[in-house]
């Protein structure tokens, strides 16, 4: 089997279990700067899948490719101790306020950027937009074939890749020619731990961005080993069109946002009664939990 | 006089049956339709779809785009794509839905980055509404207001689009009623010539396999879960969580002592060794919440606890802890329920 070119596309996501009432702008869109981040769950399956494959066949690469705010260079780095070959950074203020059909031609002009490459592999879906639409679209824009909701690989062959695909009433076995795009879902192996060795490899890896507020120290280390400096991607170095990407790119619109957060986890102790329990159910529909 | 652009809705069809969900969105779609005086329309690919309008027609469709090839069964995304993409380009509707399935979720992203138009994921509220949007100085009338939660359901979002058309959005099962129309609804077919449409490209994705549980329990996918565990006490008493399942829209699922004891179905075990979910609202009715139950069920969004035990360690996760016997409790969330709800 040749050696395959993997691009992995992840994202950094605020922890959406935790959102305050405080974290959304008035105009709707996230205030992350309010939110502690993760690495969105299904994209670690993603990178698994792409490691699981480069294990099996030697000489394969892996890429991680984010867009996202300078904090996002943290995806890289997790990606690094954890196995990734190389990460690329795309950032830039004028990304921002993307829904997903910005975002996927943003990504999708990264990732002809990294071109030649046989895979793309993203989640099924991000667990703030929760929309698993992302990966889709970009398989669109790229021209490829996509295969959604991928569990595992059956089989890797020079120019074909067969896989199982989770579908909400059962599972589908699929071929599918190279280069295409494959959607990872959650039920997938979970991701490898960070490698000890990793870490004390790339632990300083930075960004251009981060490198600004950097001391001799981390400089001088950058210039020795080039490798520590992440590739960080503006609108201009993608070949972006302005009119495509951000807010200018998206046609979906948030026009308002209703919390529905109750006081978090502070839970509410009822009894049997029919007081009670009528209190509760107006409560869910009101709130449009049921309904 | 301008056309009036027309709803649209893709619908869903496996071995000459009609999803359930692709007749809900009909319904959904007739009614905004009609608040936007608009008709109706539909499109099915699939493969022996002669007769087929008769699961549909009754929705009060107005019009039928049938796709006919047994190459379309079962669904692949690129030859669904192409036709869908080529019956959008030449209808030219305002709005389009999918069902938020393993299919409308595959499909309609791709088709919207083909379009370059806005998607609006799982919507469980549609509604037509007008914009003012400041920068243009311009009132935007009969859009299409696709509500949704996001955020892992901490909030409800209303979503837009003015300037780039078609405005399409997925809706999740269940979330959505079905209601005849008229049985007798005079639909007109189009057939779609798939031939001049569908490149032999389209067919590189090849299903080597496919196993489909017909009946498959959906929890995973499940907005609601109604969960028993040992404390319902008996397969009869279980009848009641089903009920309330139904009637929420959600699905039951059961702890493993629950399963272990008969009550339910292997195939319903929520926990470590059963089905992970994450549903926007859990409720435990006489589950203690061990460990191996809460790893499958900590990351729903709300969760309710019916226990007659204060001390259940499930309390600790819980939104709302009712401390009683389910089997007071449980049929009076019944009845509010069918009393408060719209
Ligand atoms: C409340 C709210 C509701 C929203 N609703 C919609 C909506 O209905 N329609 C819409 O078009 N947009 C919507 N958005 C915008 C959407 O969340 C963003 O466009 C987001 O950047 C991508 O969408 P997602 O989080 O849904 O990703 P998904 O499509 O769920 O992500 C799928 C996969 O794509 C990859 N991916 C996604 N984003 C990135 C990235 N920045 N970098 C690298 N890889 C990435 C990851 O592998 C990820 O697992 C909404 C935003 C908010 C705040
Ligand atoms: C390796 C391993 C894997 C496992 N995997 C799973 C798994 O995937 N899923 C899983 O669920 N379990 C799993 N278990 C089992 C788990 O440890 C618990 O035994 C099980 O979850 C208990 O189920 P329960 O809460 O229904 O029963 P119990 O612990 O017996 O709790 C019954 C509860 O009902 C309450 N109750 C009783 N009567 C009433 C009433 N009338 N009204 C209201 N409340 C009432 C009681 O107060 C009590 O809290 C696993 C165990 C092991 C060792």
């Amino acid at each position: 089997m040749r050696p395959l070119k993997i691009v992995v596309l992840a994202k950094q996501v605020p922890d959406t279990r935790h959102v305050g009432p405080d974290a959304m702008k008035p105009d709707g869109t996230v205030n992350r700067g309010k939110l502690s981040t993760v690495f969105n769950p299904d994209d670690l399956h993603a990178l698994e899948l792409a490691l699981n494959i480069k294990d099996r066949i030697p000489g394969t690469t892996v890429t991680l490719l984010t867009m996202g705010p300078p904090k996002a260079a943290d995806i890289i780095r997790e990606g690094y101790y954890r196995g990734a070959d190389f990460g690329v950074m795309i950032s830039d203020r004028r990304f921002g306020g993307a829904d997903t059909l910005a975002t996927s031609y943003t990504l999708v002009k990264g990732i002809k950027k990294l071109a030649p490459y046989d895979l793309v592999l993203s989640g099924r879906q991000a667990i703030d937009g929760d929309t698993a639409q992302v990966g889709p679209q970009c398989a669109d824009k790229l021209n490829i074939p996509q295969v959604t909701y991928v569990e595992e690989v059956v089989q890797i062959t020079n120019d074909k890749i067969i896989v199982r695909r989770r579908l909400s009433k059962g599972v589908e076995t699929v071929s599918s020619p190279f280069p295409c795009l494959m959607t990872v879902h959650g039920s997938s192996p979970t991701c490898r731990s960070r490698h000890a060795k990793k870490v004390m490899q790339y632990k300083y890896a930075r960004t251009k961005t981060e490198l600004r507020s950097a001391d001799e120290m981390l400089l001088s280390l950058h210039q020795k080993r080039p490798y520590l400096t992440i590739p960080e991607w503006s609108v201009e170095d993608i070949e972006a069109n302005v009119e495509k990407i951000g807010l200018n790119g998206s046609p979906t619109k948030v026009k308002s946002v209703e919390n529905i957060v109750l006081t978090a986890n502070e839970a509410k102790f009822l009894t049997e009664s029919d007081a009670d329990i009528e209190m509760m159910i107006k409560e869910l529909i009101e709130h449009h939990t049921i309904g | 006089m301008e056309k009036i652009k027309s709803v649209l809705v893709y619908c869903e069809v496996e071995n000459q049956k009609v999803a359930d969900i692709s007749q809900e969105l009909l319904s959904a779609g007739k009614r905004l339709a009609e608040k936007l005086g608009s008709p109706l329309e539909a499109m099915i690919f699939g493969s022996d779809l002669h007769g087929i309008e008769s699961q549909i027609a009754p929705f009060g469709v107005d019009r039928l785009f049938i796709g006919n090839s047994l190459r379309l069964e079962p669904y692949r995304t690129l030859p669904h794509a192409a036709l869908a993409a080529h019956i959008l380009k030449e209808e030219d509707p305002q709005i389009v839905l999918f069902g938020a399935t393993s299919v409308g979720r595959d499909l309609a992203p791709r088709l919207a980055s083909k379009l370059n138009c806005g998607l609006t994921a799982d919507c469980t509220i549609l509604d037509i509404g007008d914009h003012f949007v400041k920068k243009e100085k311009k009132e935007y009338k009969d859009l299409l207001y696709a509500i949704r939660p996001a955020f892992g359901g901490s909030i409800m979002a209303n979503i837009i689009n003015w300037d780039m058309h078609p405005q399409m959005a997925t809706v999740r099962e269940g979330v959505m009623k079905k209601e005849i129309f008229d049985e007798h609804y005079n639909t007109e077919i189009v057939e779609v010539d798939v031939h001049s449409i569908v490149n032999e490209e389209d067919f590189v994705v090849e299903i080597i396999d496919r196993q489909i549980k017909e009946s498959g329990v959906n929890l995973k996918e499940a907005p609601i879960i109604v969960a028993g565990g040992y404390g319902v006490g008996s397969k009869e008493n279980f009848d009641y969580l089903k009920e309330l399942a139904e009637l929420l829209g959600g699905e039951v699922g059961g702890s493993r002592a629950a399963v272990d004891a008969g009550f339910i179905e292997h195939d319903r075990q929520i926990g470590q060794t059963g089905t992970t979910v994450r549903p926007k609202l859990y409720i435990a009715a006489g589950i203690s919440g061990a460990i191996q139950h809460t790893a499958g069920m900590q990351d729903a969004s709300m969760i309710i606890s019916i226990n007659n035990d204060p001390e259940a360690p499930i309390n600790k996760l819980a939104d709302y802890v009712i401390h009683g016997d389910l089997g007071v409790v449980v049929p009076k969330m019944i009845k509010y329920y069918k009393q408060n709800a719209k």
